[in-house]
């Protein structure tokens, strides 16, 4: 059930693209992500495509397991994809009584499912390939310049590295306290959805002050350990950048500056 | 025979690298009336084997039959099921939520869509049984109680249900000495006034010795041993061998005995202890 | 050099306000002093105030009335709390909620990285930590699929790398299963006689109390009981009133003197049992 959504999740290696440092993985994927909205036509698509097939190839993630990644979120590519082949206004293909499929439709309904596909593909290359703490490693040192305008880089890393740690532990605990209450005959799989929803409180209740029990006692067990904010803070493993980092932000830059440049040509 | 279970295989993630055996063609019967202590390290099966006993978990393969009806089966009547065995999970505290103690325990009862007659019945019946006062704490937050107080509105809740088996998961596991004393007297008070068949799991052999008749144990998600409480600890060899351990006081006469003293060194209880060492010190003192 | 490592003075901890329906007295006027280099085990049942005591001892919480050092530093200085918690580090009972990341090394490392260690020095200490407690292995693990032996020893190891003098434990053993207990009582007995770490290790399991050199029991915020293993389980009857254990052959030598039968009280184990008998 809910333990089966890997979409995202590290999957350790010793690759090239698991070596880089976060940061420059982080500002990759910005200029990966920022390229797909200035492409327009189908050809710098292959661009992409040849980009995210060769960094699957160096990072050794199996292909299987980025398809299993991209599975739950069939149905929004499918709701995209429909919306798009009705929505667009154009030469008809096949008249359906109200609704009309055109040729336009089917064009931008398959470029806007390819541009989903692309991007879910590529910032789960990220994470799969970043373990969570390098990755909020990163986040935080790359939004610590913003601390002058008053963002809470490291408060906000910090609570990211807490989600992650307790996302498995509250994951059991959901687990076990519906078993609890199902062995009081509770029912949540059957009836509406108002039915079910109501349902959910005998659930929901425990889990939530259990969560704050935790989150109590989390505090005071930091707090004994001389936690106090990101001040003066050393880390075991602080992030450098070495050769093969500045080589791959360069060649990158090129590369998507390239292809964002299609769209003038 | 109320529970009987056949063949029952269960295997966590089947086909993936990370599957898991957690039981391995177990069968068992339980009679009606058995007070059982179900013992095993942590990851031996006995929480998977639990979970079977009310259709929280189905078999992977093999049948288990509660009080005649086959709960394996696709279309087993499961509300049925969960009435006649009441599971009571670890930390069964962790569970509440209403904003009262009356509410919280009458939940179970009104899943079974009984009256409000019938239901506070039962809610006053199950505050009783665990030494809970109806008058006083009914409108009680659960929240306010401490935490072996707490714990006992937990199982209250599912005796409230009215079991034909009652299945306690470590009901006193972080409990301190009274905490824990409070609830086991209270698991032996309706054992013996209700006459219900109860299984116990828990890790503490001396909890395990002064209350149940038969033991279960488990080891690798087979069942090691099974048998009288008595029989299953005169071997103690074996119990080590499964990561277990015997009452200190059944050792303590075991030692006692293979320094040459002729004693009886199947006992459970310190009580039981005392009353073999007085008779027998009193007999070598006349001798 | 001090010998003494905790003093606790005349100390009184109240919650909530004098007079209102919360107001709670958790510690009464308690004195104590731990010596360098003890193992010290204080018993009671809960809410007998051992866990507030535990969090005096660290400034967690400071006393509402009479004083609290650590190391001869006073708790409530403010100026020197951050020393004070480096000095006398706390293990809690639920070690899933003091398990901060999800490597198991970066989570060790959490203590001195909030203490500016340079890395170089945290590596060091990190792995010295998880060696202790006989950890290395897992140190690449996520804490969430370790036993809850691992995962309690994982805190240990957590506030070792802060290089206490003193280490309190709040039931560490509360949560775990038998196998889980044992380890943390071998890594305590370790921590005391090879680390010479001073050990207050708070319990309701007498059971764990035999090993200590001293045993406090506490009852309504008060000091009730004191002296060695020996002394205060001998009181066999003044324990169980306390709501407290015996070790079962404790129980038993106990009830056969009462028979009259020549047995000294002051058995805690088996083989003392049987060659007394």
């Amino acid at each position: 059930m809910l333990k089966d959504i890997t979409i995202g999740q590290y999957f350790p290696g010793d690759t090239i693209i698991h070596k880089l440092d976060p940061r420059i993985k982080i500002i990759i994927i910005m200029m990966f992500i920022v390229s797909l909205f200035f492409i327009t036509s189908f050809s710098p698509y292959l661009l992409i495509l040849a980009f995210i097939l060769f960094t699957i190839k160096l990072s050794g993630v199996p292909f299987k397991y980025i398809l299993k990644g991209i599975k739950p979120l069939i149905l929004i590519i499918t709701i995209t994809f429909v919306i798009n082949i009705f929505m667009t206004k154009g030469e008809v293909l096949f008249p359906l009584g109200p609704l009309n499929i055109t040729k336009e439709g089917l064009y931008r309904a398959t470029f806007m499912a390819l541009r989903l596909i692309f991007l879910i593909t590529g910032t789960s290359l990220l994470t799969l390939t970043t373990s969570p703490i390098s990755l909020t490693d990163g986040i935080e040192k790359l939004l610590s310049p913003l601390k002058k305008v008053g963002i809470p880089a490291h408060e906000l890393a910090m609570m990211m590295t807490i989600a992650l740690r307790f996302i498995p532990t509250l994951l059991e605990e959901t687990d076990k306290i519906m078993k609890a209450q199902m062995a009081r005959g509770a029912d949540f799989e059957s009836g509406n959805i108002i039915r079910r929803a109501k349902n959910l409180v005998p659930l929901l209740v425990p889990l939530f002050i259990n969560a704050f029990r935790r989150a109590d006692e989390l505090a005071i067990a930091m707090e004994a350990r001389c936690y106090r904010g990101g001040e003066n803070r050393t880390r075991l493993n602080e992030l450098t950048l070495n050769k093969q980092d500045v080589l791959a932000v360069s060649l990158m830059t090129v590369f998507f500056g390239f292809i964002i440049s299609t769209r003038y040509i | 025979m109320i529970i009987k279970l056949e063949n029952l295989n269960y295997i966590y993630n089947p086909n993936t690298p990370f599957k898991k055996i957690a039981l391995d063609n177990v069968n068992l019967d339980i009679d009606e009336g058995d007070f059982i202590g179900l013992i095993g390290h942590t990851g031996s099966g006995k929480s998977t084997l639990v979970q079977h006993l009310n259709g929280l978990i189905k078999p992977t393969s093999g049948r288990v039959i509660v009080d005649g009806i086959d709960i394996s089966a696709e279309d087993s009547n499961l509300r049925e099921v969960r009435q006649k065995v009441g599971l009571v999970f670890q930390y069964p505290e962790h569970q509440l939520f209403e904003e009262n103690i009356y509410k919280d325990i009458a939940f179970g009862p009104k899943n079974l869509g009984l009256d409000d007659d019938e239901v506070e019945l039962r809610v006053k019946k199950a505050m009783e049984s665990v030494g809970l006062n109806f008058i006083e704490l009914k409108d009680r937050s659960p929240f306010e109680l401490s935490g072996g107080q707490k714990r006992r509105v937990a199982i209250a809740g599912v005796l409230a249900m009215q079991p034909k088996v009652l299945v306690l998961d470590e009901p006193t596991a972080g409990l301190d000495p009274r905490g824990r004393d409070d609830i086991l007297g209270g698991i032996k008070r309706l054992y013996k006034e209700e006459g219900i068949t109860i299984i116990l799991v828990s890790h503490s052999m001396e909890d395990i010795a002064r209350l149940v008749n038969k033991i279960v144990a488990m080891h690798n998600g087979k069942i090691a041993m099974k048998g009288e409480a008595r029989e299953v600890f005169k071997q103690p060899e074996k119990l080590e061998e499964l990561g277990l351990g015997i009452p200190q006081i059944t050792s303590f006469m075991k030692k006692y005995k293979m320094k040459g003293n002729p004693i009886n060194d199947v006992v459970l209880t310190v009580e039981e202890a005392k009353e073999e060492l007085i008779n027998y010190l009193r007999r070598k003192g006349n001798a | 050099m001090l010998e003494e490592m905790i003093r606790v003075e005349n100390t009184t901890y109240e919650y909530g306000i004098r007079g209102e329906e919360n107001h709670l007295i958790a510690v009464d006027n308690v004195n104590i002093s731990v010596k360098k280099g003890e193992h010290l085990v204080i018993l009671g049942h809960n809410g007998s105030g051992k866990s507030t005591l535990a969090r005096l001892m660290n400034g967690l919480l400071t006393p509402t009335k009479g004083n609290v050092f650590v190391n001869g530093m006073n708790t409530k200085d403010e100026d020197n709390i951050w020393n004070i918690r480096e000095t006398a580090g706390i293990v809690f009972q639920n070690p899933d909620n003091q398990i901060v990341a999800t490597i198991v090394e970066e989570d060790v490392a959490f203590g001195p990285e909030n203490l500016g260690i340079p890395p170089v020095d945290i590596r060091k200490r990190v792995d010295e930590a998880l060696r202790i407690v006989e950890m290395t292995e897992y140190k690449n693990h996520a804490p969430h699929l370790l036993s809850g032996g691992q995962k309690q020893r994982v805190a240990i190891a957590g506030i070792l790398a802060m290089n206490p003098e003193c280490i309190i434990l709040d039931e560490p053993t509360a949560m775990l299963d038998p196998i889980g207990r044992t380890e943390i009582m071998n890594t305590l007995k370790k921590l005391n006689k090879e680390e010479k770490k001073t050990i207050i290790h708070i319990t309701h399991y007498m059971d764990e109390a035999v090993a200590a050199d001293r045993i406090l029991v506490m009852e309504k915020g008060k000091i009730m009981m004191e002296g060695t293993p020996k002394q205060v389980f001998c009181q066999v009857d003044r324990i169980k009133g306390l709501g407290l254990d015996v070790p079962q052959v404790t129980e038993l030598a106990y009830e056969l003197k009462k028979e009259g039968f020549n047995v000294p009280c002051d058995v805690l184990t088996v083989d003392e049992l049987v060659n007394a008998l």
